[in-house]
């Protein structure tokens, strides 16, 4: 049988994608694992690609190759971690975790497989013609019919970086650091002191007149 | 063309390999947080399959909002750990024993 173009590449990058996946999980040092997962939302922006999703595979690289798995790595680095104990349990975990994951495979692959969302029951649609723009059609969809969910879902990010920030906040004693709140309430009386000096200045000044 | 069932079944398989990576480095918060990443992966691949093959464009929106939710959830997630390993000086989850800081 020979494969199509298309084929080839959804097979090709179906195998990197699992293989960065079981690195994910398997990896002994965590830098290793981001790495290993920057590699699976790579290949999965191609895969998108090929389902003609071009707007959702570039916010894939963008915002979470550039954003989230850098914040990532980013706390990986910071922290010093005891890798030796945090690895105890992984042997004697494995024949379940195999299990389970063996089991859920089974029943999704029995409920989604070629029987019901075959070639046969599912038509592959034409692809699109070269005027088609996917940004278009999402954004339409988009800022009319779900444009309150839009509205909530930037809300939701407000309060993540508000969150974020307040967790991670702390005050060290010992560092010198600007209080703006004091500085704006500042008063004159506490900056300035007017020193009333005699007339006639000169060298009676010292002697308070 | 690559059929629907294939892409479904992808999802499945990358889906099952995060659980078992959740089963596997249960004590390891932050690669719980990147079995999450994977498992919600695999979710948006199945939305963006079957967003083409029923040629509706709601789908993508969905994965859109999908995420939007699993960017704060990074965030506050990774927020949380670097205030954990701050008072713990380790990520073990057993060490997450008690809700006072």
């Amino acid at each position: 049988m020979a494969l199509s173009f298309q084929e080839f590449l959804f097979y090709a990058f179906g195998a990197v994608l699992l293989a960065a996946a079981l690195g994910v999980v398997t990896a002994r040092n965590p830098v290793h694992a981001v790495l290993f997962l920057v590699l699976a939302f790579f290949t999965s922006a191609a895969l998108w690609l090929l389902m003609e999703a071009e707007f959702l595979a570039l916010t894939l690289v963008l915002v979470y190759v550039g954003a989230v798995m850098v914040l990532f790595l980013f706390v990986v680095m910071m922290l010093d971690i005891d890798l030796a104990a945090l690895r105890a349990g992984f042997a004697r975990y494995l024949p379940l975790g195999l299990l389970v994951a063996a089991i859920i495979v089974w029943e999704m692959a029995s409920v989604l497989g070629p029987a019901r969302f075959g070639p046969q029951r599912m038509e592959p649609p034409p692809p699109h013609g070269p005027g088609y723009s996917n940004t278009k059609a999402l954004g339409e969809t988009l800022y009319t019919e779900h444009l309150y969910a839009f509205e909530i879902a930037a809300l939701i990010l407000l309060v993540a970086i508000v969150a974020a920030i307040a967790l991670t906040l702390r005050r060290r004693p010992g560092v010198r650091r600007q209080d703006p709140a004091r500085q704006v309430r500042v008063r004159r009386r506490e900056r300035v002191r007017l020193v009333r000096l005699p007339p006639g200045g000169g060298d009676a000044a010292g002697e308070g007149g | 063309m690559v059929p629907l069932s294939h892409y479904l079944i992808l999802g499945a398989v990358l889906f099952c390999i995060a659980v078992a990576g959740v089963f596997l480095n249960r004590k390891n918060v932050i690669v719980l947080l990147m079995a999450i990443e994977l498992m919600l992966l695999a979710v948006n691949t199945n939305f963006v399959a079957f967003a083409r093959y029923l040629g509706d464009t709601t789908g993508q929106v969905f994965v859109f909002f999908v995420l939007t939710v699993a960017a704060a959830e990074a965030a506050i997630g990774l927020a949380i750990l670097v205030v954990l390993f701050r008072n713990r000086g380790s990520i073990n989850v057993d060490d997450m024993d008690r809700m006072r800081g």
